[in-house]
C-alpha cells in the first residue's frame, strides 16, 4: 500500500492503495466517482477514457503509480470546461445516448479531439473516436454531435 | 373506446384489471393498475406489500413519477412509456420522471405474464396499458376538480398538469391529487384520438440523456452500499467442470481478501468465488488462484469438429417445420438450374458494454437485490430458491443496464444464482458480483452456431420452383420455461423463424431442423433466429435476382406474397429514398439490398459499400421501416441507426466465438471485436412508413437486414458469394 496525491477535476485528493491499482479503480472505488466506466480492462473499448494532463487516456491500464502529478479530468468534471460543456450539450440535443454506458468515454475522447482540432473532418473523427466501442451503435449520432459541438464552439 | 376491453381483445388473454388508488403519507396520488393473468411462471402472486407498486405518483411539488415496468437498457422505454402515460394524462412533460420499477406482480408484461424485456415488446405490449393508466388518472383528477367547482367533469379540460373549469377556474394536478385519490376509479375511460396526441408520435428527447452525459447515472455496476464487498468468480474453463484441487494460499494472504469458497455455477459446474473489499483486490486474488479442474465425462466442444458434424447433418432432413407442395423440381431440373448453398454461422457473444453484475444482501429471513435484469421475475425466483426464501421475501431493485441484447434475459438466472450463493455465505453483507469482460466473453450463453443447407430449383421465370432448407444448430428454448410455448413438432421456432414464415411466395417449400445437444450454453441474441435466417434468405434471394438478371428490389417485390403489404411498402419507401444516391454511385462502390420482417416490423435496407484495405467500407445505409404507430420517432430512428451497427457484429472479421478442445479461444475485445465506428455505416438515414396500426417492435428488427445487404453489395464487387460468417477474407 502506498499513498498518492492526485488532482482530480481541479481538486486535491489523496488515496492509499496498492501501486498496481489502475487509475480506473482508484476513481471508481476509492474516490467513488463512478462516471468513468469499466468495459474491458485492456484498453480495447475506451469506456474508461479520462484526460491525463489533457490527453485522452485509458484509465483501466494506467497504474496509479504512473500518474505522478499529471492533472486528471473525468466525465464528472468535464462540464466545467467550455468545450466539455458544448460536447455534453450537443450529445443531449442530438439525442446520442442509448444505454449510455460507453458515453462517458465517448465524450472524453470527443472533447480531446475538439481541443486539438476545432473543426475536425470525418477522418479526424474516426481517428480520434476509432477506439471507443459503442455496442448500441450510436456512431452516426456521435459523428453528428461532434460536428454540432464544433459549430457551436466556432 | 374502452381501454380495458381493447387490451383484452388485442392480446387474446382473459383478465381482470383494477386500479388501486391511495393517498400517500407524504401527500399526493398513487395509481396502480393490477392485471390478473394466467401466469407463465410458477410464482404465485405474492402479497402486494412492496410500497411503490404503483405507476403514477403525483408529488405535492408537481413532479410526476412514472414507474416503468421493464428494464431500460438503451431501447428508450424509460422515456417512451412515461410519454405515453403523460400524454393521456395531460401531464406537464417537463415535470415527468421515469423510474425503473422493482420486481412485483403489478409490473409483469401484459402479454408474457412475467416481468421482462424481450421480443421487442416494450412498447408493443405496454402501449395500451400505459395509455389507459394515463387516461384513468386524468379522469380522477378531473372528477376531483369538478367536485371542487361544482361543475360536471365534461365541462373541464386539461393541459400540462392543470385542470381548467368552465368559469375560468384552474387547479394544478398536485393540488387535486389528494382529493383525486378518494375518487372512484373509472371502469372505462375514453382514450385520445390520435389527432389529440401531444407526445405520442412526436419526437421526444430521452429523459436520461443528461445523467448519461455527466457521469451521474448509476448502472448496476456503479452501486455502492455501506460495507459492500466485491466478488469475482473463477469459472471452469470447460462448461460443467469443477475444481479437483484449489490452492488459494497466495490469494488468501492478500490484504483485503475476505473469503474464498466454491459455489455452484452454470452448466452444473462448480466455480471458485473470491470476495474482497475492492474489485482490484478480488481480481488480483483471483489471478493468484491455482485450480486444477476436473473435466471427467464432459463433452469438450470444438468448433471445427462441430462444423463438420453440422454439415453432415444438414445433408439429411431434420424435424419438419414446413412441408408445402413437393420438391420434384429439385430432382428433375438440370444442375445449371439449381442452387446449392451451404452457410455457416459462428457462436456469438452479446458483450453488452456494462459487464454482468448483481448485488445481493441476505439477511436470513429476507434479501435485497440490485440487478440490471431483463427477467426480474425469473431472477427474483432463482435468488429466492438459492436463499431458501419465498420470492416475496426478495426485494428486487431493477438497476439501469449498460446494454443487454438478450444477455440479461437468461432463463436459468445463472449470474443471480452465483450472486445469491455468495451472499448466502456472507450473511448480512452486501456483495456485488462482477463478471469481468473475460468472464463475459468466455462465459457461454452465446447465439448458437448454425449451418444452413439450401437447395433451390430455379424455374424458367427465374423464380424458385422448389426450395429445400435444412438448419442445424442448438435449440435456444430447450430445457427452459419457454420450451412448451416455442417448440412445435420438435422444432424450436427460434431456430427456423425468418425462414419457415418467409413472405416470399415459394409454393414448393420444405424446411426442417436438426437441434443437436452441445456442451455450450446458448441464448437469444438481439433478433434471435433472424440473425442467421434473414442472412440466408436475403443472400439467396439476391443470388436468384442476379441469375434472373433482375433488379434486386424489383425481384423481391415480384416474389413477395400478397400478405406482405408492409414489406412491399418498406421496399417501395427504401427504393424511393435511396434512388438518388443509387443512381449516382461512385466508381468502385456497389449497392446491396435486403428486407425482412420480424417482431411485427417490416424493414428494408440499401447500403453503399466499397472495399478499403481489404475491408468493407459502408458509406451509407438507407433504412425504411413499418412499425405501426411510431410512439417516439426519434427513438425509432436511433434504434435503427444503432441496430444496423449491432447487426454488423456478425460480419466483422473478429466476430466469432470459437472452441478448441472445450476452451473458448477468445477472452476479450481484442479477439472478439464488435464493430467500431469505422466498421459501421458513415451515415444511416431512417424512414418510417406513417401508420395508425398498433405499435410493433423496434429493438430487434433493425439487426437482421444489414449483414445480408452488405454481403450482397460485396458480392457485386467481387463476384463471390459470402456464406460463412464472419467475413474474414473478401
Amino acid at each position: 500500500m502506498q499513498t498518492y496525491k492526485l488532482t482530480v477535476n481541479g481538486q486535491a485528493k489523496e488515496v492509499t492503495v496498492d501501486p498496481s491499482t489502475p487509475l480506473l479503480w482508484v476513481l471508481r472505488e476509492e474516490l467513488k466517482m463512478t462516471g468513468t466506466k469499466y468495459g474491458c480492462g485492456i484498453s480495447a473499448c475506451g469506456a474508461c477514457t479520462v484526460h491525463l494532463a489533457g490527453i485522452a487516456t485509458r484509465s483501466c491500464v494506467v497504474p496509479i503509480s504512473l500518474v505522478g502529478d499529471r492533472a486528471i479530468v473525468t466525465i464528472e468534471g468535464i462540464g466545467e470546461d467550455r468545450v466539455g460543456r458544448a460536447v455534453q450539450d450537443a450529445w443531449i440535443s442530438e439525442d446520442v445516448v442509448q444505454c449510455g454506458y460507453c458515453q462517458s468515454g465517448q465524450i472524453m475522447s470527443a472533447v480531446a479531439l475538439l481541443k486539438s482540432i476545432a473543426k475536425p473532418n470525418d477522418a479526424n473523427v474516426e481517428a480520434s473516436m476509432g477506439g471507443n466501442l459503442c455496442r448500441c451503435g450510436t456512431y452516426v449520432r456521435i459523428r453528428k454531435a461532434i460536428m454540432t459541438a464544433s459549430q457551436r464552439l466556432a | 373506446m374502452s381501454g380495458t376491453s381493447v387490451i383484452g381483445k388485442e392480446s387474446g388473454l382473459s383478465r381482470r384489471s383494477f386500479l388501486r388508488v391511495s393517498a400517500t403519507a407524504a401527500g399526493g396520488l398513487i395509481v396502480s393498475l393490477y392485471l390478473d393473468f394466467p401466469l407463465v411462471a410458477q410464482q404465485k402472486p405474492s402479497a402486494k406489500t412492496y410500497p411503490p407498486d404503483a405507476f403514477v405518483h403525483i408529488k405535492p411539488d408537481g413532479a410526476i413519477i412514472i414507474q416503468v415496468n421493464r428494464l431500460e437498457f438503451g431501447q428508450g422505454v424509460q422515456t417512451a412509456l412515461p410519454a405515453v402515460l403523460a400524454d393521456e394524462m395531460d401531464a406537464d412533460w417537463s415535470r415527468v420522471v421515469g423510474e425503473l420499477a422493482p420486481a412485483a406482480d403489478v409490473y409483469k408484461d401484459p402479454v408474457f405474464g412475467i416481468q421482462m424485456v424481450g421480443g421487442s415488446g416494450s412498447i408493443a405490449h405496454s402501449f395500451q396499458q400505459y395509455r389507459e393508466l394515463g387516461a384513468k388518472t386524468r379522469a380522477m383528477l378531473v372528477a376531483a376538480a369538478a367536485e371542487r367547482w361544482k361543475v360536471r367533469p365534461e365541462q373541464c379540460r386539461t393541459e400540462a398538469s392543470l385542470v381548467h373549469g368552465p368559469g375560468g377556474q384552474s387547479a394544478t394536478y398536485a393540488s387535486l391529487a389528494e382529493a383525486a385519490a378518494r375518487m372512484p376509479v373509472p371502469e372505462t375511460v375514453p382514450l385520445k384520438k390520435p389527432s389529440e396526441f401531444r407526445l405520442i408520435g412526436k419526437e421526444t428527447r430521452r429523459l436520461d440523456s443528461r445523467a448519461k452525459c455527466d457521469g451521474s447515472v448509476k448502472f448496476g455496476l456503479d452501486l455502492d452500499l455501506p460495507g459492500m464487498k466485491v466478488a469475482l468468480v473463477a469459472h471452469p474453463p470447460v462448461f460443467g467442470a469443477w475444481p479437483k484441487t484449489v490452492d488459494d494460499k497466495q490469494a488468501r494472504s492478500m490484504p483485503g481478501v475476505v473469503d474464498i469458497f466454491e459455489i455452484p455455477t452454470l452448466a452444473k459446474g462448480k466455480a471458485v468465488a473470491v470476495v474482497a473489499d475492492k474489485f482490484w483486490t478480488a481480481k488480483q486474488a483471483r489471478d493468484r488462484l491455482q485450480i486444477d479442474w476436473n473435466f471427467n465425462g464432459l463433452d469438450k466442444p470444438d468448433t471445427s469438429q462441430l462444423s463438420q458434424d453440422y454439415k453432415k447433418l444438414a445433408a439429411t432432413p431434420g424435424n419438419v417445420a414446413v412441408n408445402r407442395g413437393d420438391l420434384k423440381a429439385l430432382d428433375t431440373s438440370a444442375a445449371s438450374d439449381r442452387i446449392l448453398a451451404e452457410y455457416e454461422f459462428p457462436f456469438l457473444a452479446h458483450t453488452p458494454m456494462e459487464p454482468l453484475n448483481t448485488t445481493v444482501r441476505f439477511d436470513g429471513d429476507r434479501a435485497e437485490v440490485w440487478a440490471p435484469s431483463q427477467f426480474q421475475t425469473f431472477d427474483q425466483m432463482a435468488i429466492a430458491e438459492v436463499l431458501g426464501l419465498t420470492p416475496d421475501r426478495v426485494v428486487f431493485h431493477t438497476e439501469m443496464a449498460g446494454g443487454g441484447f438478450g444477455r440479461r434475459a437468461v432463463p436459468d438466472s445463472h449470474v443471480q444464482r452465483e450472486a445469491a450463493a455468495i451472499a448466502k455465505r456472507l450473511k448480512g453483507t452486501p456483495v456485488k458480483l462482477v463478471w469481468t469482460r473475460e468472464d463475459d466473453v468466455q462465459g457461454g450463453y452465446y447465439r448458437p452456431m448454425y449451418v444452413h443447407r439450401v437447395e433451390v430449383a430455379v424455374g424458367a421465370d427465374g423464380l424458385p420452383s422448389a426450395w429445400r432448407h435444412v438448419i442445424v444448430g442448438q435449440s435456444i428454448v430447450a430445457g427452459t420455461p419457454f420450451a412448451a410455448m416455442l417448440t412445435k413438432n420438435g422444432v424450436d421456432e427460434t431456430v427456423v423463424e425468418g425462414v419457415a414464415d418467409t413472405h416470399y411466395e415459394i409454393a414448393n417449400f420444405h424446411v426442417s431442423a436438426h437441434q443437436p445437444t452441445v456442451n455450450v450454453p446458448v441464448l437469444w441474441w438481439r433478433s434471435v433466429g433472424n440473425t442467421h435466417t434473414a442472412f440466408v434468405m436475403e443472400t439467396v434471394i439476391d443470388e436468384l435476382a442476379i441469375r434472373a438478371n433482375s433488379d434486386p428490389i424489383a425481384y423481391r417485390r415480384k416474389l413477395l406474397n400478397s400478405e406482405a403489404k408492409n414489406l412491399i411498402g418498406v421496399l417501395d419507401l427504401m427504393d424511393q429514398k435511396s434512388a438518388a444516391w443509387r443512381k449516382n454511385l461512385v466508381q468502385g462502390h456497389a449497392v446491396g439490398v435486403a428486407c425482412h420482417e420480424c417482431f411485427g416490423t417490416s424493414v428494408a435496407c440499401a447500403v453503399d459499400v466499397s472495399i478499403e484495405n481489404q475491408k468493407p467500407r459502408i458509406h451509407r445505409a438507407t433504412v425504411a421501416l413499418d412499425c405501426g404507430r411510431a410512439v417516439n420517432p426519434l427513438t425509432v430512428e436511433s434504434q435503427f441507426q444503432g441496430g444496423v451497427s449491432f447487426g454488423l457484429s456478425q460480419i466483422v472479421p473478429r466476430g466469432a466465438i470459437t472452441f478448441k478442445d472445450g476452451y473458448v479461444e477468445q477472452n476479450n475485445f481484442d479477439a472478439y471485436t464488435p464493430p467500431y465506428m469505422a466498421d459501421a455505416p458513415t451515415a444511416v438515414d431512417v424512414h418510417i412508413v406513417p401508420s395508425d396500426a398498433a405499435p410493433s417492435g423496434c429493438g430487434e428488427p433493425p439487426v437482421p437486414v444489414i449483414s445480408p445487404a452488405v454481403a450482397n453489395a460485396l458480392s457485386r464487387l467481387t463476384g463471390k458469394r459470402y456464406r460463412s460468417l464472419p467475413i474474414t477474407t473478401l
